[in-house]
């Protein structure tokens, strides 16, 4: 039994390189600074570790055989997922590059929010050490932040020690929209967290006017949303009195239409007080499951973000025409090469066409697809690299045992090869 | 195999050839000396009537790392307008102003480039800018390290640490981030603005830690030349596009003592207030200065026209400098209390008076500065141009009516400001060899680049002699990189993955007790985790590493 420490998680987005975990063959147990998000990510056991076509243990060649062989007579192949590390990214693109594919990460409907913002208008942002050593007014806008990261507050608000603040338990904190579902963010010293609750749709009014507020523009209702324009009014001027406030949202959880618009409103404000002799910047969440990294690595091999098609030859971006789902739902795809290296519930859409999974092991599926490949994950089967939420920071992953299985990127280029 | 290549004019400046006719033979992707006693010649290019130079080298691309991919991520429309297909022998992309990696590599050597150099490595994305230039085919490459705003340094010049402490923490990133330089940029400013300061002149003191610009330079400075690192500390200086910034340069070069150091994009420095638009060419007084002190080496960042992106460390200009973003969209990121950076796109026009004079204010530099060897051909890429553009940028060294031409089409009033048309001089083959093959490898210390004599490695360009300077830059009979052809006429006909160029410097292992606490008590990632290693450049099997030797060390 060996116990590996300094373990960095690609699970949770925010970075955590402090686990460390007991390795027993290839069992794998969480012993120090786990969350309810990484110690089960972590300790899922192993179970399928052989390929199946039709059902059927195949050798990694038949399914490698047998997965270029449904790649090759098709007219307009997609890849879906796209959570996996740097080089099985690298070599998805690879794949896509050659068979003409769309290749859709699954959470770019959610990171579209974001994207649609940067490309119209741009933003300011900040990455989680400058949160941790100089942030003293985090507004947390439309999110449960502890539940998707359950390490946040103790990480990067309530540490001990920070460079530049006196006493990180005077920062404070206030939820616009969703309210906390725990008591992460409560100071040490015992301040709780202000929260302004509204429902996630009434987001676009309400931070339409706390804007104009920070910009000092006359507003001439007395609430919105449910939330008193008072209140809101407060949250500008501490906004505008804060020495460095990071405003956070996730793209995801703004599940309306045009929550782009949100999100650029949002920036826009944050660019405002960046005019207010003050400093000011927002932190978008997300990088989990490689989406990050996927957005990245597309990034640097296209030009563009991972809801790219290469059916003309070249790398076509549209993030609403490239939409796996759409394609699906449309029969505008006549195959999916589904890749999730993470999660095991993260499921292939419901389709009919030919569907190939290269997938952690373990998945459980509906309806078997014509071929699947179990996958190492990145951090544990295998080296790799990943990107944090706040994309700047790319990190190691460790080996942590020997499961024999192939990383992403082993699979994938050998169906490029056999293609 | 052995490969000759007969006949053509050679210009190696590095060996003092200019344009003596010479054959070269190449073995195990080396240039030799000819065999003697009987030899076979497996294939001989026939290049008589040819030009022949060393594979050129960009020291200062904007080639990898998070800035570039958000300039990428930031321009849709920009890729649209140039898509770039697969081929049977290489993959698609993009191009223009940020073009994606495999393009970048591509099209590099498709102008005769075999290596380039992302000069602003952040210690914390250091590990990013190493994966996308892995992903640049053909070209070698290398990074400088980006010290300056990070709260280490600062803190330890706070603190009044010795030199040698700070020679120790210097090398010790240096090894970490894979780097064969150090950069600086806007030396502390980017921390300054994450305090609110929005200017940072040389003596000014960031706000928090009490420490000038001057001082910065000043202990980087040693630092590098002590650690006995071949390139000097490139620096971006303070002030960058602020009229009036030729002073702040011309006291940055006389500050710095005589200690080597490079600055970096200088044209965008050279900015005087006088006319009656307050803007002005400053590039006589830096040319003057650049002449008389032998320790400093310059790029100049030449600007051409039209559409880029700039991508840059320093948040502070970069956000003042946002008011002129062309389409109206940017970026800035403060980074890990460690560095920053900001996009902002770029669109420079020659009606435009501003953009004009500085045009000819990169050009005026280029011309008045005497000594190719200090003196380096670069458009920031892709921040005063893209670098598809260098040919152009060639020919209007090398041709003076065609400079002229250009110049009178330019603002009217930019016309009257510049001394342009009243220099007579055009740059030589040999001049341009030096400025982008042996100069540059000299400059960043590669020790068997740059140069064809035998012992170096076979990187090779032909070009046919065209008195279009442009078109012959543009399109190489052949390219040879480690020996391999891998452009004709003007096109890849094979890819390679060439090497990352770095250094070593030695430092006290205690550095990384001090580190390793601090990484603790303040950052967000272990030091273990924060250090690349070798096999992060070498596993897949493509990558190399490259140690050159330490001055002092040459064997």
């Amino acid at each position: 039994m060996a116990e590996i420490t300094e373990v960095p998680s690609p699970f949770c987005g925010i970075g955590t390189d402090d686990l460390t975990i007991q390795v027993d063959g290839v069992a794998l147990k969480v012993v120090k600074n786990g969350c309810a998000v990484n110690t089960p990510a972590f300790e899922q056991a192993i179970t399928d570790t052989s390929p199946r076509v039709e059902g059927k243990e195949v050798s990694l060649a038949v399914a490698v055989a047998k997965a270029a062989a449904l790649l090759k007579n098709t007219n307009q192949p997609v890849i879906g997922g796209c959570a996996t590390d740097v080089n099985g990214m690298r070599a998805l693109l690879a794949l896509a590059d050659r068979s003409g594919a769309v290749v859709d990460n699954m959470n770019f409907t959610s990171a579209r929010n974001n994207f649609l913002a940067l490309q119209d208008s741009g933003w300011m942002t900040t990455t989680l050490a400058e949160v941790k050593n100089r942030c003293d007014l985090l507004l947390v806008v439309g999110v449960d932040l502890e539940a998707s990261s359950p390490r946040f507050f103790e990480r990067y608000l309530w540490n001990e020690e920070s460079m530049f603040l006196d006493d990180t338990g005077k920062r404070e904190v206030i939820y616009l929209g969703q309210a906390p579902s725990g008591n992460a963010s409560t100071s040490p010293n015992g301040q709780k967290a202000s929260v302004f609750e509204c429902a996630n749709e009434d987001l676009p009014e309400v931070v339409a006017v706390l804007r104009a507020l920070v910009k000092g523009n006359p507003v001439r209702v007395d609430s919105v949303g449910g939330i008193a324009v008072a209140d809101l009014q407060a949250i500008a001027d501490k906004l505008l009195a804060a020495s460095y406030s990071v405003v956070t949202w996730a793209a995801g959880v703004l599940a309306y239409s045009h929550a782009e618009l949100t999100v650029q409103t949002l920036s826009e404000m944050i660019k405002d007080i960046n005019n207010r002799d003050t400093r000011s910047s927002g932190l978008p969440l997300g990088g989990k499951e490689g989406d990050q990294t996927a957005n990245q690595v597309c990034g640097w091999t296209t030009g563009y973000p991972a809801r790219t098609r290469f059916s003309s030859g070249y790398p076509e971006y549209d993030p609403y025409l490239n939409d796996s789902n759409t394609l699906l739902a449309n029969g505008e795809a006549d195959a999916l090469l589904w890749v999730q290296a993470f999660n095991t519930d993260a499921v292939p859409p419901a389709t009919n066409l030919p569907t190939i999974v290269v997938g952690r092991s373990g998945m459980a599926f509906a309806k078997e697809p014509e071929v699947f490949i179990p996958v190492g994950t990145p951090g544990i089967d295998h080296v790799g690299h990943t990107h944090r939420m706040d994309s700047v920071v790319a990190i190691r992953l460790k080996k942590l045992r020997e499961s024999g299985l192939p990383s992403t990127a082993d699979v994938l280029n050998a169906i490029e090869q056999a293609l | 195999m052995l490969i000759k290549l007969t006949g053509g004019a050679v210009y190696d400046p590095a060996s003092g050839i200019d344009g003596a006719k010479q054959d070269i033979y190449i073995q195990h992707g080396r240039i030799i000396d000819k065999p003697t006693g009987d030899f076979k010649v497996d294939k001989e290019y026939d290049l008589k009537g040819k030009i022949v130079m060393s594979g050129a080298i960009d020291m200062h691309t904007h080639i990898g790392g998070g800035k570039g991919n958000i300039a990428r991520i930031l321009l849709p429309e920009d890729h649209r307008a140039d898509p770039v297909a697969r081929t049977d022998i290489t993959r698609s992309g993009c191009g223009h102003a940020m073009p994606s990696t495999f393009v970048t590599g591509y099209r590099y050597a498709e102008m005769g480039y075999t290596a380039g150099f992302e000069p602003a490595v952040l210690p914390v994305n250091a590990r990013q800018a190493h994966m996308e230039m892995a992903d640049i085919p053909i070209l070698d490459k290398g990074g400088y390290v980006m010290l300056g705003s990070d709260d280490y340094l600062l803190r330890m010049l706070t603190a009044k640490k010795d030199q040698k402490a700070i020679n120790d923490y210097v090398a010790f990133t240096m090894q970490a981030a894979k780097a064969i330089g150090v950069k600086v940029v806007n030396p502390g400013g980017i921390s300054a603005f994450k305090f609110n300061q929005r200017k940072l002149d040389l003596d000014e003191q960031n706000s928090h830690y009490g420490v000038t610009p001057r001082e910065i330079l000043q202990v980087l400075a040693t630092a590098v030349k002590e650690l006995g690192v071949a390139h000097p500390l490139h620096v971006h200086g303070c002030n960058l596009g602020v009229p009036g910034n030729v002073d702040t340069t011309l006291d940055t070069i006389q500050g710095i003592g005589g200690l080597p150091m490079h600055l970096t994009h200088i044209q965008f420095h050279s900015y005087g207030t006088e006319g009656d638009f307050k803007f002005s060419s400053g590039a006589a007084q830096i040319a003057e200065a650049i002449n008389k002190h032998k320790n400093i080496t310059i790029d100049v960042g030449q600007i051409l026209f039209g559409q880029t992106v700039t991508a840059s460390g320093d948040t502070m200009r970069q956000h003042a400098n946002h008011k002129h973003a062309s389409p109206n969209k940017w970026v800035t990121m403060d980074i890990e209390c460690d560095s920053g950076c900001g996009v902002v796109p770029f669109k420079y026009k020659d009606k435009n008076f501003v953009n004009a004079l500085q045009w000819a204010i990169g050009l005026e530099t280029f011309l008045l500065v005497d000594d190719p060897w200090r003196i380096f051909l670069t458009t920031d890429h892709p921040n005063g141009a893209p670098f598809t553009s260098y040919p152009h940028l060639i020919r209007l060294l090398m041709d003076r009516s065609f400079r002229n031409d250009m110049l009178a089409t330019l603002h009217p009033e930019a016309q009257k400001m510049t001394t342009l048309a009243s220099i007579e001089r055009e740059y030589s083959l040999q001049e341009i060899a030096i400025m982008t093959r042996a100069g540059a490898a000299r400059l960043i210390g590669l020790h068997d680049r740059g140069g064809l004599s035998a012992g170096n490695w076979a990187d090779i360009t032909v070009y046919t002699d065209n008195a279009d300077r442009q078109k012959m830059f543009e399109k190489p009979d052949y390219v040879f990189k480690d020996g391999e052809l891998v452009v004709v006429d003007g096109k890849v006909v094979h890819t390679t993955w060439g090497t990352t160029h770095v250094v070593k410097p030695d430092f006290d292992a205690s550095v990384e007790k001090d580190l390793q606490r601090y990484f603790d008590r303040f950052l967000t990632m272990k030091l273990g985790n924060f250090t690349i290693s070798d096999d992060e450049i070498t596993e897949d099997g493509r990558g190399s590493l490259t140690v050159h030797p330490l001055k002092g060390n040459v064997a």
